[in-house]
């Protein structure tokens, strides 16, 4: 089986994967970050989204030999170095941005590439980048009343973090 | 999905070579191609990734034409086919922004998606397939819904599009999908206006030929107004009848027409 070698969240790994291998499917079940979840599997509702060389991608819809060599983040990636809730993570729960939670991390995911293309948002803007993005609680008006808490945040700091 | 060799050349020679293989499959970004394996609609025995090629990623003014590489997603296309403003605002508003950052052109056009955006804009605005073995103009490349001149194993290396004097996109977009339920591409050149329809025909994208005729002369939305596109041939299924989808092409290519700049 042909080896895969990419960065996962700053951290060199490699496997063994076959050529339908789906990048999801190596970050779940190969590496055990089952923060990345699989919702409709049809690239329709962007529950995988994960940034591959900080471009956010469906996890579910790109093949891990494909992205041979690339750098992924993930949701676990999300995080502060020393474990406690990032930037975009903390205006989620602030805000009450989840409900049961399942769409959450690739809400994140899209909420954080909309912030580093556009750092201010209208709430326009971001309920058309999330257009892939799917809650299932409908849940929309504090997922996106979250993405602006932290745009907020991101901008009253003089370096963004996310 | 059913399993399959996965092979990445870094060059167009590659491959060709490489899709020699009659159950050989190109794989552009897969947005389209990865859900139908996944169905095993399709069960390839190679899939060649065009992902690697340098050569056909990429964005150029040449003389009056942009060209556009068959592996440039729709991302880089909305971002930077500035000087084909209604061509970026298209790609723009396929799928969604995880799609836009992964599907390409040369995917789409071989994929030739009876609902597809760019099948529009490259029949509205007579753009030139180019492929590792020849170029094709649009007019004789689009053969019906998912058929297209391409032979086996040829590839999509570029698209050249002559830029108009004006253009506009109009979608009616289906909610759940977000392609076309009817989508109308209106060109105005020099030498006359071009209307492009996707979405619509059972035939896959067509021009309008009534509808250049009348804006050749007057290039207005009042020039179209009592236009009607024939239902007959039309798409009809839950989201939209025959006779709603040609109401929609007049009414988009009216809009169409108001807003090209």
């Amino acid at each position: 089986m042909p080896k895969v070698s990419l960065k996962v969240n700053g951290r060199a790994v490699s496997r063994d994967v076959e050529g339908r291998t789906l990048l999801v499917e190596l970050l779940r079940d190969g590496l055990g970050l089952t923060g990345t979840h699989v919702g409709c599997d049809t690239s329709q509702c962007g529950a995988c989204v994960v940034h591959v060389d900080g471009v956010a991608l469906k996890s579910c819809t790109v093949f891990a030999s494909d992205i041979d060599g690339a750098e992924v983040r993930t949701i676990e990636g999300m995080a502060n170095p020393d474990g406690s809730l990032g930037v975009i993570q903390a205006a989620f729960q602030d805000n009450h941005g989840l409900q049961c939670g399942f769409c959450t991390p690739g809400m994140v995911m899209s909420a954080a590439a909309l912030l580093t293309e556009n750092p201010n948002p209208s709430e326009a803007e971001i309920r058309a980048y999330l257009e892939g993005n799917i809650c299932r609680c409908t849940g929309y008006h504090n997922i996106v009343k979250s993405i602006q808490a932290a745009a907020a945040q991101m901008s009253a700091r003089p370096v963004a973090a996310e | 999905m059913y399993a399959f060799e996965f092979v990445k050349p870094a060059t167009i020679a590659e491959a060709v070579k490489a899709l020699a293989d009659e159950d050989a499959q190109a794989l552009g970004g897969g947005q389209t191609l990865i859900p139908t394996l996944k169905q095993r609609l399709a069960s390839p025995s190679a899939l060649v990734s065009l992902n690697g090629i340098a050569d056909l990623k990429g964005v150029a003014v040449e003389g009056r034409e942009l060209r556009i590489g068959g592996g440039t997603t729709h991302a880089t296309v909305a971002r930077e086919a500035r000087t084909y403003p209604a061509l970026a605002a298209l790609a723009g508003h396929i799928g969604d922004p995880a799609v836009r950052n992964r599907g390409t052109i040369g995917g789409s056009l071989a994929n030739n998606d009876p609902s597809a955006d760019y099948p529009a804009a490259a029949l509205a605005s007579g753009a030139t397939i180019v492929t590792n073995a020849r170029e094709i103009a649009a007019d004789d490349y689009f053969q019906g819904m998912f058929t297209t001149a391409l032979e086996p194993g040829e590839i999509i290396t570029a698209v050249r599009f002559p830029i108009p004097q004006k253009a506009n996109y109009q979608k009616f977009a289906q909610p759940a999908s977000r392609f076309a339920l009817v989508g109308v591409f209106v060109a105005k050149f020099a030498d006359g206006v071009r209307v492009a329809v996707t979405g619509a025909s059972e035939s896959g994208v067509f021009r309008w030929s009534e509808a250049e005729a009348a804006l050749g002369g007057n290039f207005s939305a009042d020039a179209v107004k009592g236009l009607k596109a024939d239902a007959d041939g039309m798409i009809g299924d839950l989201h939209g009848t025959p006779e709603y989808r040609a109401h929609l092409i007049g009414v988009l290519t009216a809009r169409a027409v108001a807003a090209a700049a």
